[in-house]
């Protein structure tokens, strides 16, 4: 991958994809070797919305390559609260930090972080725009049940607001992969991502309910449909439950079904469904370390490549 | 002397705005940032008979000439527009608008929680696609909404 930040998921090439992918691979098989990779640096954990998986999981994967991090703490006990900007935030924080880590409730954000900045950004969230490192770790559980070629992924729930399913859907057009996208119709893709995708070539399946596309899944990527985007709360009761799986739901579909969800869950996978075959969620939040350590670790390498080649610019 | 050239003729120095859409003539006064409050002599034609657009819109302004942001920004709504310069009662310069690879400023992101409508010291940037401008920072596509959403 020969980028200097992540940013969206439509900046991603098949074959930047497989080249994290491949040195995931590596990194599980060999945690050992990628140990003091990167002793030294600094990673800079900027949450500006709550969280607690990712950002651990970004914190866990650069100390596993020997970085140290650094994390900015809760908003309100920051000069955010303040009124500093994001782009002064970033340039601040640039001097701290070889790389950052970015978590902002506005779309754009990390666009406009990278602009300020020269040290690699990668966008763990940007309000509901896009979520690219997780979608590396998405496509990564994936790959390693099922590959990433002749696929066929269901993605249901909250498509319109939910970044993982914005940056999943734009990814896997880089594949041969058949996109089937089921919610209720409040709640369908925007028109962003249809955009992203129709430039692609790829067709939009849209569908009320996952009965009639369930037998033909390889993947079922569920996603939370959340309380706030509904007018009043019997709407979104009467909307949510019927995307809600457990495992008679799951009777209909395939023996291989994968089913993911970037967690974490309320009530929209049972939790019977945690003893079938067809459960991969935990294990593909597990990937989040060996994935989001390949990505530091390619990050990190071409920005040393960039300062290299500083004087020829 | 037709009808016409009197018309686009008449202000000593400025630019005049020609083959506007039918209707735009207020968008473009809109894009140029112009409600009558900086004083400037600003005369409006509308539905002015034309044979290239059957009915057309023109813009006069005295003493202003157009920054490129500006003339990208109109290209968008007046695709036909020609803007012609004049100084001295003359049209020095005369030149079709051209469709850009980008706009930058002039428009603002129609999605609230877009990080350029959160007082950041960006310009707005917006690539221009098919039928419609993308923001380079959320992706928000603007179609036929494009003149509510000038910057003024
Ligand atoms: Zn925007």
């Amino acid at each position: 991958m020969r980028q200097d930040h992540l940013i969206t998921a439509t900046q991603l090439s098949r074959d930047d994809i497989e080249a994290v992918l491949d040195r995931a691979r590596e990194v599980a098989a060999d945690p050992e070797a990628y140990a003091d990779r990167h002793a030294g640096t600094m990673l800079a954990l900027c949450f500006f919305e709550p969280s607690t998986r990712t950002r651990m999981s970004f914190d866990s994967a650069a100390k596993r390559l020997g970085i140290d991090t650094i994390d900015m703490g809760d908003v309100d006990s920051s000069s955010v609260s303040k009124g500093e900007s994001l782009a002064d935030t970033v340039r601040v924080i640039e001097g701290y930090a070889d790389s950052i880590v970015l978590r902002h409730p506005s779309e754009g954000a990390a666009t406009l972080a990278a602009e300020f900045v020269d040290v690699p950004v990668i966008n763990a969230g940007d309000g509901a725009g896009q979520h690219p490192s997780q979608t590396l770790l998405d496509l990564h559980t994936i790959r390693e049940n099922h590959g990433l070629d002749d696929l066929t992924v269901g993605i249901m729930g909250d498509l319109k607001y939910g970044r993982t399913v914005h940056s999943l859907a734009t990814a896997l057009t880089n594949f041969d992969a058949r996109q089937h996208f089921i919610s209720p119709e409040s709640l369908r893709l925007p028109r962003s991502v249809r955009f992203d995708l129709h430039e692609t070539g790829a067709q939009v399946r849209e569908h009320d309910d996952l009965e009639a596309v369930l037998p033909e899944l390889d993947v079922l990527y569920v996603t939370r449909i959340q309380k706030e985007r509904f007018p009043d709360e019997n709407e979104y009761h009467r909307v949510a439950g019927e995307y809600r799986i457990d495992a008679d739901t799951l009777e209909a579909a395939p023996d291989d079904l994968t089913v993911m969800h970037p967690l974490p869950r309320v009530d929209e996978i049972a939790p019977d469904v945690d003893d079938t075959d067809h459960a991969r969620y935990f294990e593909q939040a597990h990937n989040g370390i060996p994935v989001r350590m390949a990505l530091l670790d390619t990050l990190l390498e071409n920005a040393e490549a960039d300062e290299g080649m500083e004087v020829d610019r | 002397m037709s009808d016409h050239e009197l018309r686009v003729s008449k202000i000593r120095d400025g630019t005049v705005i020609d083959h506007v859409e039918g209707g735009q003539a207020l968008n473009v006064l809109a894009i140029l940032g112009i409600d009558g409050s900086e004083g400037l002599g600003v005369s409006v034609g509308m539905n002015v008979p034309s044979d290239r657009l059957g009915r057309k819109d023109l813009v006069k302004v005295e003493g202003r000439e157009l920054s490129q942001s500006e003339v990208d920004v109109l290209s968008l709504i007046a695709p036909e527009a020609t803007i012609n310069i004049v100084r001295e009662f003359e049209v020095v310069e005369k030149n079709r608008v051209t469709r850009p690879d980008r706009v930058a400023g002039v428009l603002s992101c129609p999605n609230r929680n877009c990080i350029t409508n959160a007082d950041e010291p960006v310009e707005t940037r917006f690539e221009v696609v098919a039928d419609g401008v993308r923001c380079d920072y959320c992706s928000t596509v603007l179609r036929s909404d494009i003149a509510d959403h000038i910057d003024v």
